[in-house]
């Protein structure tokens, strides 16, 4: 364990502070709660021991760490102690399977018109329920049937002396390649020349399914690909609330990766709504917002503010002319990640996030705004209302959906 | 983004400055590194914990050095109906404290409590039954018996058999009408008529005035809450209850980032550092409200070679005891208790020679010189107070 986050531990008081704020201990006795799992459990793990496998509930969200006033890193050190009692116990194969997306989407891709019809037919579902442990209601996007990657291969980017190298991570990818392209075109109407490099998962679900030597081999190569960029001084851009915040803390914090290399890529990262709204701070944004008269309820994902920059896609939103932004105060959708689509868990995820579907729901809204791609999921799973990325309604606002059109409103 | 305000801690202090700018239209933004005191304090609103008298006139009565004695008596006041008129529920003022019984049966004076509390009130006596719920740390016999021992006043526990579970879940569990409908049948079965209800404070979280509502009828008696150990549910309400309008009223809260630093120029503080998961960055504003607290919180800091540090601005620190620090006294005031930022007319933190550090900084709550808050049952009074005077003031300066 880190020292960082080991230390850390000494500073727990036992206020319960993480307990209130919680999400899955709210909702099952199966979660214990993050003290008492992380610095109360904690004395009892040692080398080759780790006899609490209720930590095996904790989904990782994160919220516990920011609420906590002593600066305990409780998250970091339940992620730890769960990677730790599956190296002891063997990480299930179905675990194993659904914390690789990149290979998932290598191999269904291909053949994603079958894919898709397997993903939605119910007697799929209930055979991968039985024997896949995959709970069949669980949402599962539909594969785009080609890659992001493959667009970006053909996609010739302004040329520009102001460079960004774009992280899509692999939702964008193999799910939503949509939503890359909106990344790039808004990027580019700002005058950037956006570099995609090849590029492979982050190693996160692996990390959250406590595989750790796999999740920094994907972490390492990613960041092979990143650093020289890194180190020439390019600003790197996600749409990946969960990857970035991989790239920008995790990797070391939770998978103790150290380097150069990361440090590097660390500083270089931003998140793609904190980079637009660092750029309008400069004066360096176009605002050539056309009218959106819409209103929005917005969810920030919790990985969202582990990045602690606050929510710049409220002060972006709020650019738009016309556009009514909502702020959601429920803290978690359930998903996190891989979590909810686990048979013992899909009731638990659907529980948590009950108040923020409420919310939405009765916002009476045809679109959400929320950053990360398994919570909207989720929230398009739990409210049957579109979820949108930032990202897309500034895409719309500047009128690149339609380039030609220009309303009078 | 260019704030007005930045606001730093979300304890009481900070909650009440943000939201009484934010209300004036003003662009505030809340950072704290984590959540404040609300989740571990009771959530009434102490002002001076004297018996048998008025907490008005023994504010006039505070050293000068009293963060209190900043302010007119008016002041106080009118920060109390102002958060009276914003968080729904509290009763009291300043012309007399009620008696509220802890939960080890102690006698706690304080000004404006929340509705759900004031039945316990202890002034003119009367009967009173405790009704424990299997919660750890609440020992309705235990409590009763030594409030027994107060004139006026008699009391007894009873202890109903729940599964055991901690405060939250029973709180939550409150908010279904099934556990109140059996709770209050076997409490009638038991009960003589002119007997009050106290519970441990957990009943409800969201609905909690719906709950406790709801129980009054159902067992046709004041109830009321006795303050337990943390997590405190009344406290995790009250920061709903400050939270919530303040993001309605265009405040930014924050929650997680360390503010570090500052970076200040001639006499003014133009931004915060504020550490992020992979650099830190600076927010500006045109002021800056200090509300971080004391030791507890992490305003302040004391390090092994007995130097005393306030985290944020580096400012001087006023009331530093030479030796000793601590006396083996436990229960009596101690040497560190009153130190803190001292600051000038217009809670602007100053110099060792009084003048003000930084024009645009301002101070609020357990941060400020002068006070020991758990002594003087002073703790969110004084947040309220000079987080809310401290806001007024700055709003008129801008």
């Amino acid at each position: 364990m880190t020292e960082l986050v080991r230390d850390s531990l000494d500073h727990c008081v036992k206020c319960t502070i993480c307990e209130t704020f919680c999400p899955f201990s709210q909702v099952t006795p199966l979660f214990p709660g993050p003290k008492y799992v992380g610095p109360q459990a904690e004395r009892y793990r040692g080398a080759g021991l780790s006899p609490d496998v209720s930590v095996d509930y904790c989904s990782g969200c994160g919220i516990c760490t920011q609420v906590c006033p002593q600066g305990v890193k409780i998250a970091e050190i339940n992620s730890q102690a769960r990677a730790q009692l599956w190296e002891d116990r063997g990480i299930p194969l179905r675990n194993q399977l659904i914390a690789r997306p990149s290979v998932l989407g290598r191999l269904w891709t291909p053949v994603a018109p079958l894919a898709n019809w397997a993903l939605q037919n119910r007697a799929v579902r209930l055979l991968a329920h039985r024997l896949g442990g995959i709970h069949y209601k669980a949402p599962m996007p539909k594969f785009a049937g080609h890659t992001f990657q493959r667009w970006a291969k053909r996609h010739r980017s302004t040329v520009s002396r102001r460079k960004v190298v774009y992280f899509h991570g692999c939702g964008t990818n193999y799910y939503e390649p949509g939503v890359g392209e909106m990344v790039v075109a808004v990027l580019e109407h700002n005058g950037f020349h956006v570099r995609i490099p090849p590029q492979d998962c982050c190693g996160l679900p692996l990390q959250s399914n406590g595989n750790f030597p796999a999740a920094r081999k994907y972490l390492r190569r990613l960041i092979g690909k990143l650093a020289p960029y890194a180190h020439d001084g390019w600003p790197i851009v996600a749409n990946s609330t969960s990857c970035g915040l991989m790239l920008k803390r995790e990797a070391r914090e939770i998978l103790e990766v150290e380097g150069e290399d990361l440090e590097a890529v660390s500083a270089a990262t931003h998140d793609i709504c904190e980079f637009l709204l660092g750029l309008h701070e400069r004066g360096e944004l176009r605002t050539d917002f056309r009218s959106l008269p819409l209103t929005v309820p917005y969810h920030a994902p919790c990985q969202q503010r582990g990045h602690e920059i606050g929510k710049p896609a409220l002060d972006l939103l709020a650019l738009i002319p016309d556009l009514r932004v909502i702020e959601l105060d429920a803290d978690c959708c359930g998903i996190a990640g891989t979590y909810g689509l686990k048979k013992e868990k899909y009731s638990i995820s659907m529980a948590v996030g009950e108040r923020l579907f409420r919310d939405v729901y009765e916002s009476g809204a045809n679109v959400v705004a929320c950053d990360s791609e398994t919570c909207r999921w989720q929230i398009e799973h739990g409210t049957d209302v579109h979820a949108v990325h930032p990202v897309e309604l500034l895409y719309r606002a500047y009128g690149l959906d339609a380039p030609v059109a220009v309303s009078a409103g | 983004m260019t704030y007005d305000t930045v606001v730093i801690g979300a304890g009481l202090a900070g909650l009440t400055a943000a939201l009484r700018l934010a209300e004036e239209g003003r662009q505030v933004i809340l950072v704290a590194k984590g959540v404040g005191s609300t989740h571990l304090a009771p959530a009434t609103i102490d002002v001076l914990a004297v018996d048998d008298k008025s907490p008005a006139e023994a504010l006039s009565k505070l050293p000068s050095e009293h963060p209190y004695a900043r302010l007119p008596v008016e002041v106080v006041a009118a920060s109390i109906e102002w958060f009276k008129a914003r968080v729904a529920g509290y009763r009291g003022g300043l012309h007399e404290n009620f008696l509220l019984p802890t939960a080890v049966g102690a006698v706690k004076p304080s000004a404006v409590v929340p509705e759900s509390m004031a039945g316990g009130d202890l002034r003119g006596g009367g009967r009173f039954v405790f009704v424990g719920l299997g919660l750890k740390d609440f020992y309705p016999a235990y409590l009763a018996e030594n409030l027994d021992q107060l004139a006026d006043v008699s009391a007894r526990g009873i202890e109903l058999t729940l599964s055991h579970e901690g405060s939250l879940d029973l709180a939550r569990r409150f908010e279904q009408a099934d556990l109140r409908e059996v709770i209050a049948r076997q409490l009638n079965a038991q009960l003589e008529p002119d007997e009050r209800v106290g519970f441990p404070a957990v009943l409800g979280l969201r609905h909690a005035a719906e709950v406790w509502r709801d129980l009054e009828e159902r067992l046709e008696r004041p109830v009321f809450e006795v303050a337990t150990l943390p997590p405190s549910l009344p406290g995790m309400r009250l920061y709903e209850a400050m939270s919530e309008p303040l993001r309605k009223a265009g405040g930014r809260v924050i929650i997680g980032p360390t503010v570090v630093a500052a970076e200040t120029s001639n006499g003014r503080v133009e931004g915060v550092v504020v550490e992020q998961a992979a650099r830190s960055t600076t927010l500006r504003a045109r002021s800056f409200m200090l509300a971080t607290g004391g030791f507890a919180s992490g305003g302040l800091q004391l390090d092994s070679r007995g130097r005393i540090r306030e985290t944020v601005f580096d400012l001087p620190v006023a009331g530093a005891p030479d030796r000793p620090r601590f006396l083996p006294t436990y229960l009596e005031e101690q040497p560190l208790d009153r130190v803190g930022v001292a600051v000038d007319e217009q809670f602007r933190p100053t110099d060792v020679d009084g003048n003000p550090r930084y024009e645009n900084l301002y101070a609020a709550g357990a941060t400020l010189a002068g006070a020991a808050p758990w002594r003087e049952g002073s703790g969110n009074g004084l947040s309220v107070a000079t987080g809310y005077a401290a806001a007024t003031i700055l709003e008129g300066a801008q």
